[in-house]
Parts: structure tokens; C-alpha cells; sequence
């Protein structure tokens, strides 16, 4: 085949064109939201949390999480005085209806909600084969849903148990920190129901914040610091025997 | 010099229509926004931001309930969010007239928070509902906006 002036005329405009097409891309982003201008994470507050159970309710009606599954879930710690490396721990349908009513049974017992830590450093993003989860500019953990494989990679990873394949798409779900919120200036469902203020939505790149404030004058903690996955949800007042 | 060009030519070809068509095929395949923050869909961001909100915000019911938010001002609930009790209520944000809230049940909905558990701290007030009410709903007595009894204090034998 020659490669005549015709034929060249035809296939570089073409090609061009595509090239164009690949190296375009337009981000979709709310209008006023900037995302280099937020790192999200929250603030629990332990001796705040009352164990009713709204945040995890709130989240299931947020984000149609299905039955049975948590993105969220409250845990009840009972740490019998002679047992303090091995807590007792329950978590009936994660929290959702509140607690079996316990009068009283000795020891020390307080609840820990629990979520996605939106970790700086998160293994789950790392080991997604096909970039199905990742950490935002904004220091928000994601799924995309139109690309996940549903293998489970993350699932396992995660060393806090946060994530689950929900059954109807068979895809990676986890906690949003409602980013659907968030970048509209709203808080997160479980803290805009929390009754106590036990949870609350903290922008660490926002120095008004008052986690600013909260976290000069508190002692708070991550869970498994020694994993080092950068966890942004701070504890304040967390038992050491908390898992 | 050049006796057999046109081999050379047609390999060039060859290599400019395979170049050209992983150009296109790429472009079908990989989303444009892929690579844009990382090695992720950039576009995928703004998808998950544009999801619909369920839970309207305190601030927007009380545009139009101050009634209730001077109710709650007067006691100990002002710290807790309309939605915490009444749940989702961004539809009847949207639309008040025809979407209504339903009818709660106090008596479910204020042992959720207030029932006795030794886990839950110490300074919050809680009540064994059986004792307490007998089975009578809350709503019996207390004002839910505004909880304490400002009057009738023998009657619940000093409890709050």
C-alpha cells in the first residue's frame, strides 16, 4: 500500500483528534468546592457516646446500605477487672437498634463507634488492582463503583474491618464519610444525628475547625497506630483494650 | 541507494496504522478523566459528590420550624438534631406539603437514648423504661422538645 498525500491527509486529522479525545478529561466537582482545600476526618468522642445507635441508622438510610451490612456500627466494650487484655466485645446488628438494656455487670464498659478511618496511607487503596478505590485530594476514601472488579482485595486489607461486598452490585462498599454531603457543607449523617455530639466531622485543612483546638487540649488516639495507615478518625478517651 | 523503499514504507505504515488504532482503542476503553488526580477515574469524584442528599440538615428545618427550635432551646435536647428523632426529612424539605413526616412512637424511640446500660456514661440520664412508666408512652408526660418536668416532680419520684 502507498501512502499517498491523499491518504495522509485523512489519517493525521483522525489521529489528532483521538489524541485529543485521550488527553482531555473533564473533573466534575461541585461548584464551590475546592478539593485541595479540605483533609477530612472525624472526631469520636468515647465518653460522649451513648450507644443508641442513630449514626448507624442514619447511615443505612444515607447511603441504602444494604440490611446486615455496616459502614458504620457501634461496638460495647466490657473489660472484666481481671481480664483487661481480653475485653468482651458485642455489636447486635452493629448497634442499629441501640443495647440490650445491662444494669449492671462490674468491671469497666463504654461503647466505641466505629467506621472507615479514611487512612492517609490506606492499604486498601494500595492493593486495588484496577483503581477501583482511592484516596481523594481531600483525604476521603472512595469507591468507584463503575470499575470495581469485586475481588475482594480491599475487603481483606483493611485492618479495621471496614469494608464489605454488598450483595446486590457485587462491589467494594464502604463509608463515604457521605462525600455527597460534605462537599455541599453539610456534615455527615451519623454526626448530624449523633444526640450527644460523640461524633463529629473534622476538616483539618479548615483552621477555624475547633478539632484544632480539641486535639491541642485532648490525648486522642487512632486505631492500630502501629499499623501506620494514617487513620484521620481521631478516639478521645479510648481504653486501651479497644481492638 | 534506496532500491527497496518501499518495504520500509509499508512497514512504517504497518507501525502508523497500529499506532493509530491503540490511540483510538485507548480512548474507548480508558475513561477521559482516568489519571487526572491518580491512578484512578478523576470523574468518579464528582459522581459520588452528586448523589442526593436523605438527611436535610438542622439548619434547614429550622427555617421554617422556629417554634420548635425555641421549644428545644428552653431544655436539654437542643442538642440534638431534629433528623435524630424524626430520621430523613430532606423529601419533606423539598416538598412539605405533600410529603409528611410519620408519627413517632416515644416510646421505642426515647429508650433507645435513655434506657439503663451500665456502658453508657455515667452523667446521662437514664431510666429502666419498666419501671419508670409502666409501659406508658413518654409523651405522656414529658414535652419531647422540652424534656424536664418543671412541675410534677414527685410524680416520677425524682428521676429525670
Amino acid at each position: 500500500m502507498d501512502i499517498t498525500r491523499r491518504r495522509l491527509l485523512v489519517l493525521l486529522p483522525a489521529a489528532v483528534a483521538a489524541w485529543k479525545y485521550v488527553l482531555a478529561g473533564t473533573p466534575e466537582a461541585s461548584p464551590n468546592y475546592k478539593l485541595t482545600e479540605h483533609w477530612w476526618g472525624m472526631l469520636i468522642d468515647i465518653p460522649k457516646c451513648i450507644g443508641c445507635g442513630s449514626c448507624v441508622r442514619a447511615c443505612a438510610e444515607e447511603n441504602d446500605v444494604p440490611e446486615g451490612y455496616y459502614r458504620t456500627w457501634i461496638e460495647r466494650y466490657h473489660v472484666a477487672d481481671w481480664r483487661i487484655e481480653r475485653p468482651e466485645v458485642e455489636s447486635p446488628d452493629g448497634g442499629k437498634q441501640g443495647f440490650p438494656p445491662h444494669v449492671d455487670d462490674g468491671g469497666k464498659n463504654f461503647f466505641v463507634p466505629k467506621l472507615c478511618n479514611h487512612c492517609a496511607e490506606s492499604p486498601c487503596t494500595q492493593v486495588c488492582p484496577v483503581g477501583a478505590t482511592f484516596a481523594t485530594p481531600d483525604g476521603v476514601v472512595l469507591v468507584d463503583k463503575s470499575y470495581c472488579l469485586g475481588c475482594r482485595y480491599c475487603v481483606q486489607a483493611c485492618p479495621y474491618g471496614c469494608r464489605f461486598i454488598n450483595p446486590k452490585s457485587n462491589t467494594a462498599e464502604k463509608c463515604s464519610l457521605c462525600y455527597h454531603r460534605i462537599t455541599k457543607g453539610l456534615t455527615t449523617a451519623c454526626c448530624e444525628v449523633c444526640p450527644t455530639g460523640a461524633r463529629q466531622l473534622a476538616d483539618l485543612k479548615n483552621p477555624k475547625d475547633p478539632i484544632h483546638e480539641f486535639l491541642r487540649t485532648h490525648t486522642v488516639q487512632v486505631l492500630k497506630p502501629h499499623m501506620a495507615t494514617g487513620a484521620k478518625v481521631f478516639y478521645n478517651g479510648m481504653d486501651g483494650s479497644v481492638r | 541507494m534506496f532500491k527497496d523503499i518501499e518495504h520500509l514504507i509499508r512497514l512504517a505504515v504497518v507501525i502508523a496504522v497500529a499506532v493509530v488504532a491503540f490511540v483510538i482503542l485507548r480512548a474507548a476503553v480508558v475513561p477521559l478523566s482516568f489519571g487526572q488526580y491518580g491512578h484512578y477515574r478523576g470523574a468518579a469524584i464528582g459522581e459520588i459528590a452528586s448523589r442526593p442528599v436523605a438527611f436535610a440538615g438542622h439548619d434547614t428545618c429550622e427555617t421554617c420550624h422556629t417554634d420548635v427550635v425555641n421549644q428545644k432551646k428552653l431544655g436539654k435536647h437542643i442538642v440534638v438534631a431534629c433528623e435524630s428523632c424524626h430520621g430523613a426529612q430532606a423529601m419533606h424539605a423539598d416538598d412539605p406539603g405533600s410529603v409528611q413526616p410519620r408519627k413517632l412512637d416515644t416510646a421505642v424511640l426515647c429508650a433507645r437514648c435513655h434506657e439503663t446500660n451500665s456502658a453508657k456514661p455515667k452523667g446521662f440520664p437514664q431510666v429502666a423504661t419498666a419501671d419508670h412508666s409502666a409501659g406508658l408512652a413518654c409523651d405522656t408526660c414529658h414535652q419531647p422538645h422540652r424534656p424536664k418536668i418543671e412541675t410534677a416532680k414527685s410524680e416520677t419520684e425524682g428521676k429525670k
